[in-house]
């Protein structure tokens, strides 16, 4: 398949911004990717924009021209809703947009402001991600639904709060440089461990915070890319997308995602690449356990191995397979609608050597990936992401 | 809002309340809750309606701390699902804290109110 050059990208910092509106947060990190791609917003042919909550926090529908206009066109636009995957599968749809040769310059991002609702709607619209029938209304918040997940995987294959401990210590570590990342602090297992319990098996520490941010990146077609060298650099060369039943107690498994192994196994095939040429990968960490049945759903790690994984010292700075050198969600923070995104910029920053962790990278690193999860992961979206020659 | 019902979904409900629940199977064994009109696992329409099994067993549980708004006076509490033969609830498990709770334990189903705003949620009494 053609591959989806990045033209550029831009995020702004994650944190909390209670009083920055939505359309200004994604003007920021929209005109930012327009700039750093040396575009106009007169090239943008069409903005795909994702968002979850902002019916709820800014109660505000048809979300989509509104992005187009921050960033100074009327270009046809979208607004593309999957919980937390809402950007990762605008990304997605900018992609097979692009490769299909209707369009040769788009603007994929989105845009999540939560912290204005303060934590007890924040929780309240986090938990519509969930089946409102079947689990909202038996008490499931987004927190309870992993935890759910959590432990049936300590049950079926081992495992327990201390490995869950290491990840959230490591992104945290990661995102000590990145200056976009919304929590810089260092933390030791023992704070984790020791955190008021949200639920359990989750404490503070497990879970990533209620961040405000937006993030994009300027996807341009080949043949574009050629005539306005733009063809270097980074670009998208796998895509895949996978769907599973919105409520866990339809699930087949309550320990495995499936939806994230026929998103990988489709973005791999697309790229023409196996898991081993996976140099680094950026994964929806949105709660500790998450990163494991990430990595494990994306064949980085066989089923039942990757809890070990950090702990191990694999998945740091200077082990096997760094993730999450951004901080992750974890500590980069979750603007929910801006994460997909976020995670492509990440990736092809550090592939670039433009971020503030690309020295943990290695010079014989091509390949990242960037795996973006909606609800429980109902949805998922992966992004394989290639240093073009 | 109104106070319109949620179709099969309340009168679900309704029967478990009763204790007259039921589950629909599909004719591949697959089970699933209402409203359905096909299995969300083969597609299949001949949906047959069954009995729910008098007990299940947790799969899986939490206890939730920090609730949303509409669960506010319940917490903390236990959320758990509960598998009945071909089919999964999930549930309260009212009174008790996670240290009596455990994988694999024996649950009934019910239908109680909840303490915050007395809507009706499915509980599992072990
Ligand atoms: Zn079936």
């Amino acid at each position: 398949m053609a591959e989806a050059y990045i033209g550029g990208t831009g995020m702004t910092p994650f944190g909390a911004f209670p009083d920055r509106t939505g359309r200004e947060l994604f003007a920021e990190a929209g005109l930012a990717a327009i700039e750093d791609a040396g575009l106009t917003p007169e090239s943008v042919d069409e903005v795909f924009y994702g968002n979850f909550i902002g019916t709820l926090s800014e109660n505000q529908g048809h979300q989509g021209p509104l992005a187009a206009e921050a960033l100074g066109t009327t270009a046809p636009s979208r607004r593309v809703e999957s919980a937390c995957a809402s950007s990762g599968l605008a990304i997605r749809d900018a992609v097979r947009a692009v490769r299909t040769g209707d369009v040769d310059v788009v603007v994929a991002g989105g845009m999540e402001r939560m912290s204005n609702m303060g934590t007890a709607r924040a929780t309240d619209g986090l938990a519509r991600a969930a089946d409102d029938l079947f689990e909202v209304r038996a008490g499931v918040t987004f927190p309870a639904a992993y935890a759910l997940l959590a432990r049936a995987y300590f049950d079926a294959f081992g495992g327990d709060r201390t490995d869950l401990a290491h990840i959230a210590v490591k992104n945290h570590d990661n995102a000590l440089v990145n200056d976009h990342a919304h929590l810089q602090r260092e933390i030791t297992v023992d704070d984790v461990l020791e955190a008021p319990e949200i639920a359990a098996p989750f404490g503070l520490y497990d879970a990533c915070p209620i961040s405000d941010g937006a993030a994009a990146v300027v996807l341009v077609s080949p043949s574009y890319a050629a005539e306005h060298g733009l063809d270097s650099g980074v670009a998208i060369t796998g895509s895949g997308h996978g769907g599973d039943t919105m409520a866990l107690q339809d699930r087949r498994s309550l320990s495995k995602t499936p939806a994230t192994r026929d998103a990988a196994e489709k973005a791999y095939d697309d790229a023409g690449i196996d898991p081993t040429d996976v140099g680094l990968a950026e994964v929806h960490d949105c709660f500790t356990i998450a990163e494991v049945l990430a990595l494990e759903g994306l064949g980085l790690y066989r089923y039942g191995e990757a809890i070990g994984a950090a702990r191990r010292g694999e998945t740091r700075r200077g082990g096997t397979l760094p993730v999450n050198l951004s901080g992750g969600l974890k500590a980069k923070g979750h603007p929910v609608g801006a994460t997909g995104a976020a995670q492509v910029v990440a990736v092809r920053t550090l592939l670039e050597g433009t971020h503030p962790r690309s020295d943990a990278v290695g010079d014989d690193v091509t390949v990242g990936l960037a795996h973006n999860a909606g609800g429980t992961v109902a949805s998922a979206t992966v992004h394989v992401l290639e240093v073009m020659p | 809002m109104t106070d319109a019902r949620d179709g099969s979904y309340d009168e679900f409900i309704d029967a478990l309340e009763s204790g007259d629940g039921y589950y629909y199977e599909c004719s591949n064994g697959h089970g699933t809750l209402p409203p359905r009109r096909v299995c969300p696992h083969c597609g299949d329409r001949e949906l047959e309606t069954v009995a729910l099994p008098a007990t299940g067993e947790v799969a899986t549980y939490t206890t939730v701390a920090v609730p949303t708004p509409q669960f506010e006076d319940d917490a903390p509490y236990v959320t758990a699902i509960a598998t009945f033969g071909p089919v999964r609830l999930t549930g309260i498990i009212p009174d008790t804290s996670g240290e009596n709770v455990a994988i694999g334990q024996d649950v009934t189903a019910a239908v109680e109110p909840t303490e915050t705003t007395d809507e009706r949620t499915i509980t599992f009494r072990r």
